[in-house]
């Protein structure tokens, strides 16, 4: 999937994932779309709940080797 | 249905308790929720400029919070205001009784506020106290 900005957020702990992604967001335009990859296990809940409460679209969230990828679209 | 307004009243001076009101606090007012922190009593004195963010910890958690390196609480408070548009109020007569200047607390700390306009600040929202 194409993306237009990306956020590693590997190693980082609850909040700093949600913190780190509405900064990113902030700085891009609608429509445009932020990968993010985290190991943190509480993310996946996280983006589905952030995306829910910000009207963003959470397009894919995908699990691999203790990695979380999300792809979120700007509202 | 969703929550839309939340005041944090942090009057706890302990890492644990205040850790958990900046993660609390902050992840609401990057989610677009109306957040309004109102400190007082032990709280307030972290918050004058320079200030350490150093607490002492109630139990173990609290020290794991700093070996872990967790991010501060202030770090935290601050992103609230910054990413998420929060308020932080400080408590008006916690100021005085502490002899604690207005214009010494942090940038993002807003106006001292007495507790008619916290109530103000709190009618219709979710309270949580830390």
């Amino acid at each position: 999937m194409n993306f237009d900005k990306d956020l590693d957020a590997r190693g980082l702990n609850c909040p700093l994932p949600i913190l780190r992604a509405k900064k990113a967001l902030t700085d891009m335009q609608s429509g445009q779309v932020l990968r993010i990859v985290s190991t943190d296990l509480g993310s996946v809940k996280d983006f589905q709940a952030f995306c829910k409460q910000t009207g963003n679209e959470l397009l894919s969230q995908t699990e691999a080797s203790n990695e979380y990828t999300f792809f979120l679209k700007r509202k | 249905m969703a929550v839309e307004r939340i005041c944090v009243v942090v009057v706890s001076g302990t890492r644990e308790r205040l850790q958990m009101a900046a993660m609390a606090a902050s992840v609401a007012a990057v989610s677009g929720i109306e957040v309004t922190i109102f400190l007082s009593m032990n709280a307030v004195p972290y918050f004058v400029k320079g200030a350490s963010a150093n607490p002492p910890s109630e139990g173990a958690f609290g020290d794991l919070i700093v070996t872990k390196k967790a991010p501060d609480f202030k770090t935290l408070f601050s992103q609230a205001v910054e990413l998420g548009d929060a308020k932080i109020l400080p408590c008006s007569m916690a100021l005085d009784i502490a002899g604690i200047e207005a214009d010494t607390l942090e940038s993002y700390v807003g106006e001292p506020t007495g507790l008619s306009g916290f109530l103000d600040a709190a009618r219709g929202a979710q309270v949580w106290t830390f």
